[in-house]
């Protein structure tokens, strides 16, 4: 079989299934379950250093960004002011340049506020930013963020953490069609199913944080999503016998007593 | 304390008194920083890393100092 592999500015991954680091019991906990889940991307926030007590554990202690790769994120900004300006300090923390961008609009549900991460999609490509955008699942809107040079569209299944899967799947199916660069379901993954659903869609990765770090076991929960990319990926690439109303019986007919 | 050789700067939002001619390399090792893991602002611009002996700090300079934590 020819190798399958997930290639995103011209970074070549094995795994398919990307981890976010927050929301995590501990960081013991994250570093635990990234290793489980097989994931070799995971996202990481920048926040400010706390100078009055050094003594809380650093990601970086955790999780070696010489084996996993960072995806530094704008988690938190409202305004691509503000999320240009973390990517900046991001990419100055250690040379990053992969980055995921994401500019939210709205406070409650945290859907993007699309007018603005097309313009910090602009800004960031011309600053020689390798871009994956977490976006809404608007094909127009996709495709205007991939002729900016995103290099990978990482359109919502549900509200960040709400678990509640692929809402729209003709939008994801449409976008699938569309998409030339990765495509990346970011955000609503709920349990193994959605990942395996992202995947047979066609889908070049899923990113997952809330569904593993929340779950009541997250470790065990990272393994089955890790499966659930890797059955879902095989299943897509097998190519789906046609969907029939009318049986088919498995067994011939020859030889009947 | 003489006052006239200090100067204030606010770090991460947080007020701090220091000496006249400290530097930003002088502020990273007072503050215990690991430098390769941090990235540094100051008055909103992006500071070189390589640069911070050069930089004199002046009175209400404003400092931001990042790193990465969890995140989704």
């Amino acid at each position: 079989m020819k190798l399958d592999y997930l290639k995103i500015a011209n970074k070549k991954f094995n795994s398919r299934l990307i981890v976010g680091t927050g929301k995590y019991k501990n960081m013991s906990e994250c570093s635990k379950a990234i290793k489980i889940s097989g994931a070799e991307i995971v996202t990481v926030a920048v926040r400010r250093v706390n100078i009055s007590d050094r003594s809380k554990p650093l990601l970086m202690d955790y999780i070696d960004p010489k084996k996993i790769m960072y995806l530094p994120n704008t988690a938190g900004c409202f305004t691509s002011t503000d999320a240009l300006r973390t990517l900046r300090l991001a990419r100055e923390i250690g040379d990053w340049k992969i980055v995921k961008l994401e500019v939210l609009g709205d406070k409650k549900n945290l859907f993007p506020d699309m007018i603005e991460t097309l313009k910090s999609t602009e800004v960031l490509t011309k600053e020689g930013f390798k871009v994956m955008v977490y976006c809404n699942d608007d094909p127009l809107m996709c495709k205007r963020l991939e002729n900016a040079g995103a290099s990978a569209i990482m359109p919502l299944a549900a509200p960040i953490g709400s678990g509640l899967g692929i809402q729209n799947k003709t939008n994801i199916k449409i976008l699938r069609h569309q998409t030339k660069v990765p495509l990346i379901i970011d955000a609503g993954i709920g349990q193994a199913s959605d990942a395996v659903q992202a995947m047979e869609m066609g889908c070049d990765a899923v990113l997952i944080n809330t569904a593993i770090a929340k779950a009541k076991n997250p470790l065990q929960m990272a393994e089955s999503m890790k499966y659930a990319v890797i059955s879902g990926r095989k299943s897509f690439l097998s190519g789906r016998i046609e969907p029939n109303l009318q049986g088919s019986p498995s067994t011939t007919k020859k030889g009947l007593i | 304390m003489n006052k006239k050789n200090k100067i204030k700067i606010v770090v991460n939002g947080k007020r701090l008194t220091v000496n006249l001619k400290f530097s930003l390399e002088n502020l990273i090792e007072k503050l215990k920083t690991p430098i390769n893991k941090v990235a540094v602002e100051l008055n909103e611009e992006i500071v070189d890393k390589k640069k911070l002996k050069k930089i004199i700090l002046k009175n209400k300079d404003k400092i931001e100092i990042v790193h990465f934590i969890g995140g989704g």
